[in-house]
C-alpha cells in the first residue's frame, strides 16, 4: 500500500535521466532565481524564513542577557530598543507570513490535485519583493544613519506608535527603511493571498467540490482573504506616515494637529487580523497532521470550517482590544471586549473537535505528532490567558506588561512555531524524498518544550508584578529579578534546541531514511505522488470523490464519500443507488 | 516618615485603591473560570493520549479504528456552553468598566493635571497652584468618606502610560487627547510605577513614586509647595551661575528669571526624595554627577551635559540641593 503512487507512475529517477550530468553551481543558482514552480518558491519562502528566524532568534537570545538581571549594561538604551523592534518587526513579517506562505505554496496545488498555482510568475515576483522587503529592513543596520551619526535600525517598536515615529522624534533614516521594508512585503504578501484564492476556486482537481476541500486549502482560503482586508489598511498607514515625514502632511503630527489615535487603529486593523493570518495556516496543518496520527477522519469537518470562517469574520472587529488603555470610552470599550469574547467560541470548537478527533483514534507519538499535541495544549493556554486580556479591566493591568509579551509569545511559539516544527517532521519527507531523524526530533521536541515552558510560563509572572515591556533594565527593588533569571535560561536552552534542528534538517538531507511517496500512510493528494514529487506533480490530473482520496483507494470497500456530509447524504446515495 | 514600598511593590494582586480593588475581584473571577477550563480540557488530553495511544501489541493493530465523522448533537453543547460562559464574563465584566470609568464624581475630590515629557511626569495642583515632578502626592482617600484624586492626563511629545499597579490600572497619555483617572489609596505609603507605553530611548527610567499622605501630612507637603523657592545667601554663588547658564531656557524656579518648561520644575527640588524620575536617590552626590551628564544615569534623557567647571558643578548642587 505505501508504495503506490496512484497518480503519478513515472517516478523521478526515470524523469530527471536526461539531467544525470553534474551540474555547475551556477545553473542550479539560475534554476533557483527563475523558477516559478510552486514547490521551489515554496521552499525558498521557507528557507528565507527560517534565516531570518535564526537572525531574530538571536536578537531575542541578546535581549533576553540583557534583561537577566536589573541593571544590566550588556547591550545600551539604543541598542535595546532598535532589538526589540527588529525582533518583532523581523517575526511577524519576514518568518511568519514567508514561512506560512512557503508552506502554503508548496501544499496547496499539490493537496487539490493541481500542477501549480493559478499564477507562476506573480507568485515569483511576490517572493522576491518580500525577499527584498526583508533585506532592506537588514539593510538599515548599515544605511539607518542618515546624516545623524552612527548607522542604527528602526527602534519604534514593531508597531511604531505615532508621533515617535515623526521627523522630530525618529532621526535620520530607520523609520523610513521600517517603512519602506514593510509597504515592500506588503506587496508580495497581497499577491500570494490573490494567487492562493485564484488557485484554490480555481485549480482544483475534478470532483473536489469545496466540501471536499481539505482543510488546509480551506484555512488558507480564509487567511488570504483576511490578508486582502487587514494589508491595506497597514500600506495605506505606510504611505500616510511617508507623506507625514516628507511631504509636510500632518495625519500623524501631534504637534500640528494629527492624531496619533488614528495610527493605532490602522496599525491594528492590521495587526489584529494578522494575528489570525499567521495562526489559521497553523490551525491549517494540526488539521491535517493530528487525523494522520489519529488514524481518523477529521471529527467535525463542517463545523471547523464554519468556525474557521467564523474567526475570519469575528477577527475584523476586535482590533481595539489592543487599545483599551487608550482612552476610547468605556461604550467602546464594552464592543470590543464583547467582540474579543465572541471569538473564543469558534476557536473553543476548534480544540473541542481536535480532542474529538483523537477520542478513539489509535495515536501515534511521532516528532510531528507530539509537537502538535504540545500545539493542542499550549493553543489552550494561550486562549485561555487570552480570555483574560479580554476583560477589559484585567487588561487594564494586563496591557503592555510582560504578561502580555508571555500571553502572545504563547500564540506566536507555543501555538504557532509548534506547529510548524509538526508541519517540518511531517512534510520534509515529501520536499526532500528522506525522512528527518525521529531520534533527533524526540531531542528536539523535549528540548524545546523545556526551554519554551522555563521562558514563557514564567514571563507571565513578572508582569503580574508589574513589569512593563520594552524596557531596556529595571530597578533591582521590584521583585522581577529571579524571573527574568528563569526566563532567560529557558530562552539559552530554546536556542541549542533550534540548533539541534537545523542540524537535523541538514543530515538527514544526505543521510535520512528514503522517504517514498506517502510514508505516513495519509489521506490527501500530496502523498499521491512522489517524494519530492516531479515538476509537473501529478503525470494525470488526479479525481476525487470524497475528503480523502488515498482513504478511498485504500479502503475501497468503505469509501470516505459515503459518510462525509451526513446521514442525509447517505440516504441519497442509497436512493439513487436503488433507482439505479 | 512613610512606610516603604515592600517587596513586590507593582504586585497587581496586593490592591491598594478601588479601582484596582475591584480589578483584582475580577480578575478572581476570571482566573477561577479560565482555570477551570483549563483543568477540565488538559484531563481530557491527557486522558485521551494515555486511553487512545497505539498499542503495537493489540489484536487489532493492523486495523484503522472506527471513522468517525462528527456528532451535531455533541457540536452543539460545546458551542452553546462556551457561549453561555462568555455572556456570564461580558456582564461582569461591563459591570467594572462602566464602575470605574463613570463613577461619580465627589465634589470635594482633588484634580492634578499630569503631563507625560520624555522621559519624566508633569504634576500640576491647579487648584493648589503647585507645579512639580516625578513625585506626585495625593491624600489617602477614607473608604467612609472617599477622597479620591482625579487625573487630566495628556503628554507634551509622545505616547505615554501611567501605570502604578497597586492603585488603579493603566492610563495612556497621548498628545492632542485628554484622558481622566482616578486614584484613591486607602492607606499612606509610598507606591510605585512606571511609564507603560513605549516612548523612546529612555522609557525604561520613566517611574512613578506615588506618595499617598494623611490629611496633615498632605496639607504640611501643600504649605511647603506654595512657599516661594528659598533664596539662602550661603549658595548665592550657584544660583548665580544657574541664573546665568542655559539651565534658566528648561527649568522654571519660581520668582526667578528661570521660567523654561522643557525641564521639570525646580522650586522645590531639594525637598524630593529622588531625581532622573525616581532612578536615583536626590542627594548631592547624585545631583552633582547628574548636572555633569544627565548620561551617567539617564543616556538618551533630553537634558545635554551642562559642561560646568569643578567649582561651579559644586555651587549649583548646593544651590539646588537648599531648594527644599
Amino acid at each position: 500500500m505505501a508504495t503506490q503512487i496512484p497518480f503519478n507512475q513515472a517516478n523521478a529517477p526515470e524523469e530527471t535521466g536526461a539531467d544525470m550530468r553534474p551540474r555547475l553551481w551556477l545553473e542550479v543558482l539560475h534554476e533557483w532565481v527563475t523558477t516559478v514552480d510552486h514547490k521551489k518558491i515554496g521552499m525558498m519562502y521557507i528557507g528565507y524564513a527560517l534565516f531570518f528566524l535564526v537572525v531574530a532568534g538571536f536578537e531575542a537570545l541578546l535581549m533576553r542577557i540583557q534583561l537577566a538581571v536589573p541593571n544590566n549594561s550588556f547591550v545600551s538604551p539604543e541598542v535595546f530598543n532598535g532589538l526589540f523592534t527588529m525582533h518583532g518587526t523581523t517575526m511577524v513579517f519576514f518568518v511568519g507570513m514567508p514561512i506560512l506562505f512557503g508552506f502554503g505554496n508548496y501544499l496547496i496545488p499539490l493537496m487539490i490535485g493541481a500542477r501549480d498555482m493559478a499564477f507562476p510568475r506573480l507568485n515569483a515576483f511576490s517572493f522576491w519583493i518580500s525577499a527584498f522587503g526583508g533585506i532592506l529592513l537588514y539593510y538599515s543596520y548599515i544605511g539607518g544613519s542618515g546624516l545623524y551619526g552612527a548607522g542604527s535600525a528602526p527602534d519604534v517598536g514593531w508597531f511604531a506608535y505615532a508621533p515617535l515615529t515623526a521627523k522630530v522624534f525618529s532621526l535620520g533614516h530607520s523609520t523610513d527603511y521600517w517603512t519602506l521594508s514593510l509597504l515592500l512585503t506588503g506587496i508580495g504578501t497581497i499577491g500570494t493571498a490573490l494567487n492562493i484564492v485564484a488557485t484554490i476556486i480555481s485549480m482544483r482537481c475534478p470532483g473536489m467540490k469545496m466540501s471536499r476541500l481539505p482543510l488546509l486549502p480551506w484555512l488558507y482560503l480564509v487567511t488570504s482573504g483576511l490578508t486582502f482586508v487587514a494589508v491595506g489598511p497597514l500600506t495605506a498607514a505606510q504611505i500616510m506616515l511617508m507623506l507625514d515625514r516628507y511631504l509636510g502632511s500632518h495625519f500623524f503630527d501631534t504637534q500640528a494637529g494629527g492624531s496619533a489615535v488614528l495610527w493605532m487603529h490602522f496599525f491594528w486593523i492590521f495587526g489584529h487580523p494578522e494575528v489570525y493570518i499567521l495562526v489559521l495556516p497553523a490551525f491549517a496543518f494540526a488539521n491535517e497532521i493530528i487525523p494522520v496520527f489519529s488514524r481518523k477522519a477529521i471529527f467535525g469537518y463542517p463545523a471547523m470550517v464554519a468556525a474557521s470562517v467564523g474567526i475570519g469574520f469575528v477577527s475584523l472587529s476586535v482590533w481595539a482590544h489592543h487599545m483599551f488603555t487608550v482612552g476610547l470610552g468605556a461604550a467602546e470599550n464594552t464592543f470590543f471586549v464583547l467582540a474579543t469574547m465572541a471569538i473564543s467560541v469558534p476557536t473553543g470548537i476548534k480544540i473541542f473537535n481536535w480532542l474529538a478527533t483523537l477520542w478513539g483514534g489509535k495515536i501515534q507519538f511521532t516528532s510531528s505528532m507530539m509537537f502538535a499535541i504540545a500545539f493542542l495544549f499550549q493553543f489552550l493556554v494561550a486562549g485561555l490567558t487570552g480570555i483574560m486580556l479580554s476583560v477589559a479591566p484585567f487588561d487594564w493591568q494586563l496591557g503592555n506588561s510582560y504578561f502580555v509579551v508571555a500571553h502572545f509569545h504563547y500564540v506566536l511559539v507555543g501555538a504557532i512555531l509548534f506547529m510548524l516544527f509538526s508541519a517540518f517532521y511531517y512534510w520534509y519527507p515529501k520536499m526532500t524524498g528522506r525522512m528527518l531523524s525521529e531520534k533527533l526530533g524526540k531531542w528536539h521536541f523535549w528540548l524545546f518544550l523545556i526551554g519554551f515552558h522555563l521562558t514563557f510560563d514564567f514571563m507571565h509572572v513578572p508582569g503580574l508584578l508589574g513589569m512593563p515591556r520594552r524596557i531596556y533594565t529595571y530597578e533591582a527593588d521590584r521583585g522581577w529579578m529571579i524571573w527574568n533569571m528563569i526566563v532567560s535560561s529557558g530562552a539559552v536552552v530554546q536556542a541549542v534546541a533550534t540548533l539541534l534542528f537545523v542540524y537535523n534538517m541538514i543530515w538527514s538531507y544526505f543521510k535520512g531514511p528514503v522517504a517514498g511517496p506517502d510514508p505516513w500512510d495519509a489521506w490527501t493528494l500530496e502523498w499521491a505522488t512522489s517524494s519530492p514529487p516531479p515538476s509537473y506533480n501529478f503525470a494525470e490530473t488526479p479525481e476525487v470523490s470524497s475528503r480523502r482520496p488515498l482513504w478511498d483507494l485504500k479502503h475501497p470497500d468503505d469509501p470516505d464519500g459515503d459518510y462525509e456530509i451526513g446521514p442525509s447524504h447517505r440516504q441519497r446515495a442509497k436512493q439513487k443507488e436503488e433507482s439505479a | 516618615m512613610l512606610s516603604g514600598p515592600g517587596a513586590d511593590p507593582t504586585n497587581i494582586f496586593a490592591p491598594a485603591g478601588t479601582p484596582a480593588h475591584s480589578i483584582f475581584s475580577l480578575s478572581i473571577l476570571v482566573l477561577s473560570i479560565t482555570g477551570a477550563i483549563f483543568l477540565g480540557v488538559t484531563g481530557t488530553l491527557i486522558y485521551v493520549l494515555v486511553r487512545y495511544r497505539m498499542r503495537k501489541d493489540a489484536s487489532d493493530a493492523d486495523q484503522e479504528p472506527p471513522q468517525i465523522y462528527g456528532s451535531n448533537q455533541i457540536e452543539l453543547s460545546w458551542t452553546v456552553i462556551p457561549i453561555l460562559i462568555v455572556v456570564m464574563l461580558f456582564l461582569a465584566t461591563t459591570r467594572v468598566i462602566y464602575t470605574t470609568e463613570h463613577a461619580p464624581r465627589p465634589k470635594d475630590s482633588l484634580s492634578v493635571t499630569v503631563v507625560a515629557h520624555q522621559f519624566w511626569w508633569e504634576y500640576r495642583y491647579p487648584t493648589l497652584g503647585i507645579v512639580t515632578a516625578n513625585e506626585l502626592h495625593v491624600p489617602i482617600s477614607d473608604p467612609k468618606h472617599p477622597l479620591p484624586t482625579y487625573l487630566t492626563m495628556s503628554s507634551a511629545d509622545v505616547d505615554h502610560s501611567f501605570w502604578v499597579p497597586r492603585l488603579a490600572g493603566k492610563m495612556d497619555l497621548i498628545p492632542n487627547k485628554v484622558n481622566t483617572m482616578w486614584i484613591d489609596p486607602q492607606k499612606p505609603g509610598l507606591y510605585l510605577g512606571q511609564c507603560a507605553q513605549y516612548c523612546g530611548v529612555q522609557h525604561a527610567k520613566m517611574l512613578i513614586r506615588v506618595y499617598a499622605d494623611t490629611p496633615q501630612q498632605f496639607s504640611a507637603w501643600v504649605a511647603s509647595q506654595q512657599r516661594p523657592a528659598v533664596d539662602d545667601p550661603a549658595v548665592a554663588e550657584g544660583r548665580k551661575v544657574f541664573m546665568h547658564t542655559a539651565c534658566i531656557s528648561c527649568h522654571t524656579i519660581n520668582g526667578t528669571v528661570a521660567t523654561g518648561r522643557f525641564g521639570p520644575n525646580l522650586t522645590h527640588v531639594g525637598s524630593r526624595d529622588t531625581i532622573a524620575s525616581g532612578s536615583v536617590a536626590n542627594n548631592p552626590a547624585n545631583l552633582r554627577r547628574f548636572i555633569q551628564d544627565p548620561a551617567n544615569f539617564k543616556p538618551g534623557a533630553l537634558m545635554p551635559p551642562m559642561h560646568l567647571n569643578s567649582h561651579d558643578l559644586d555651587a549649583v548642587t548646593a544651590y539646588l540641593t537648599s531648594l527644599k
